[in-house]
């Protein structure tokens, strides 16, 4: 249940058309999934656990290819090139260069601050050292982390607090230029000030890319985002403007899991 | 309505909810018994009225304070947002009311020195205070009952009510005309012919929020045809 009426004026980023996903013991987890992703804006997907949320995120990084026998129907169009994500032929390198993923715990690679970031543009080819080290700078401020780690760059990520971990994450999925984040639960293992430091963050990276984010919290929902989708046993129930769905829901499911009613 | 998981949730809005109810049902009988010491020139009644404003104030004030816990503890969403919100406007108006109940009390008091004078000419205040009574205890039914189909017809009841004020205001320059001796008695009717008519424009007040509450629309400041076109809608 979109509201279409509800954003003329913003532009497409993406859209999922009909979208269903089977795991490979043949479970659905998706069904008939129609969301759209308003570009520079924060979309948040609420639900309880095993509703798809998590599922319907994966998909827009192709994650699931990871696994064998898991199977797409349906669309994921890119904007504006109308690229079909979950094509054949479409590399899931490429579409993870363009939608990268930040997720539930900070993941660092075993390496240093500095070749955490580097990563991404190695695996590109990009092998140039100034251009290297621009890019991992305007990355780890872009991921406002810059002045915290900018004197031990080659220090072992790991030495890093949960929070700067996961701030390093952030500057690592930044580095390739994406054009959508998704962020799966990033904050369930940060404190209240880490969690407030990554909220501000995903509010100013939104003005340079469209941004997809999985949470349980959803205080955090009403925080950050701009729009909400509830999600139950694999459909979507309701999407609305995140103050709409957090003052007046339309459907009485909606109201019933957010005023924590459900069950 | 469903249940919260969390049942202290459920409990702490309820009892908000009855505190509403309360005071409202109060307020309700400060109207009654400042009409009832006006009419029957009852100044220990009227004092009893002026007396019991601060059980008033003192309830608004606890409700607000009850209010700012939930918000904070429990960070309500949706319908309970609504209420919890609803809840903290109702009293704002309740306790206006309760201030008008005290001020026909205290012109009560003031006004059995002159009793001879002024008694004949209650019969307007008197109709019109019975309906604003009647507007107030259908705005709260409305609540207790979560019923958005009320406000309509408690608009129409303003309206009538302002033409009554309307009416009271020229028959007391009729009055003032006639004999100037009557005005300082006239200007104390007519006085007190305002409370009442700011009781109605509460008790309106109140009914919209219960659309807002029950629907999530808001039906303030909009006119009598588009109220009209609202009540259509679910």
């Amino acid at each position: 249940m979109v509201n279409n009426m509800i954003n003329a004026t913003t532009a497409l980023k993406a859209e999922s058309r009909n979208l269903n996903f089977f795991y490979a013991d043949g479970k659905q987890a998706l069904k008939g999934v129609n969301m759209p992703l308003y570009e520079n804006k924060i979309t948040a997907l609420i639900g309880p656990s095993g509703c798809g949320k998590s599922t319907f995120l994966r998909c827009f990084n192709r994650m699931h290819d990871l696994y064998p026998g898991n199977k797409y129907q349906g669309e994921i169009v890119m904007h504006p090139d109308n690229t079909n994500i979950l094509e054949h032929g479409v590399d899931p390198i490429e579409v993870r260069m363009r939608i990268s993923m930040v997720f539930q715990k900070p993941n660092p690679f075993p390496k240093s601050i500095y070749e955490n970031v580097a990563y991404g543009l190695r695996v590109r080819g990009e092998s140039n050292k100034r251009m290297l080290d621009e890019k991992v700078e305007e990355a780890l401020k872009g991921a406002a982390i810059w002045n915290e780690v900018k004197d031990r760059l080659q220090d072992l990520a790991f030495n890093l607090s949960g929070g700067q971990q996961q701030r390093l994450c952030i500057a690592r999925a930044l580095a390739t230029d994406p054009e959508i984040m998704l962020f799966d639960e990033p904050t369930s293992a940060l404190d209240p000030i880490a969690t407030a430091n990554i909220e501000e963050l995903m509010s100013e990276l939104k003005e340079k890319l469209t941004i997809l984010v999985v949470t349980h919290n959803m205080q955090q929902a009403a925080r950050v985002s701009d729009y909400t989708a509830y999600m139950y046993l694999g459909e979507l129930m309701e999407y609305d403007d995140t103050n709409t769905i957090f003052t007046r829901p339309s459907r009485k499911e909606t109201e019933d899991y957010i005023t924590g009613k459900f069950g | 309505m469903q249940e919260h998981i969390f049942k202290q949730y459920d409990a702490e809005l309820e009892a908000v909810r009855a505190k509403v109810l309360e005071m409202g049902s109060l307020v309700e009988q400060q109207i009654v018994d400042a009409l009832e010491a006006l009419l029957a020139s009852n100044p220990k009644l009227a004092k009893t009225v002026i007396k019991k404003d601060h059980l008033v104030n003192a309830l608004e004030v606890q409700i607000d304070e009850d209010c700012s816990h939930i918000i904070a503890r429990r960070q309500p969403t949706a319908g309970d947002l609504r209420m919890v919100l609803m809840m903290i406007k109702t009293i704002t108006d309740l306790e206006r009311i309760g201030d008008e109940a005290a001020k026909i009390a205290r012109y009560a008091v003031k006004a059995t020195e002159n009793a001879r004078l002024l008694g004949p000419r209650f019969v307007e205040i008197k109709a019109m205070t019975n309906s604003t009574r009647e507007m107030l205890h259908m705005a709260l039914d409305a609540f207790a009952r979560s019923d958005a189909t009320k406000v309509l017809e408690i608009a129409q009841m303003d309206e009538e009510v302002d033409e009554q004020y309307q009416a009271t205001i020229r028959q007391l320059i009729t009055f003032m005309l006639e004999d100037p001796r009557t005005i300082s008695i006239s200007l104390e009717i007519l006085f007190i012919a305002k409370a009442v008519e700011r009781i109605g424009d509460h008790a309106k007040n109140i009914s919209e929020y219960v659309v807002y509450m029950v629907k999530g629309k808001d039906v303030r400041h909009i006119s009598m045809e588009e109220k009209e076109q609202d009540a259509m809608q679910p």
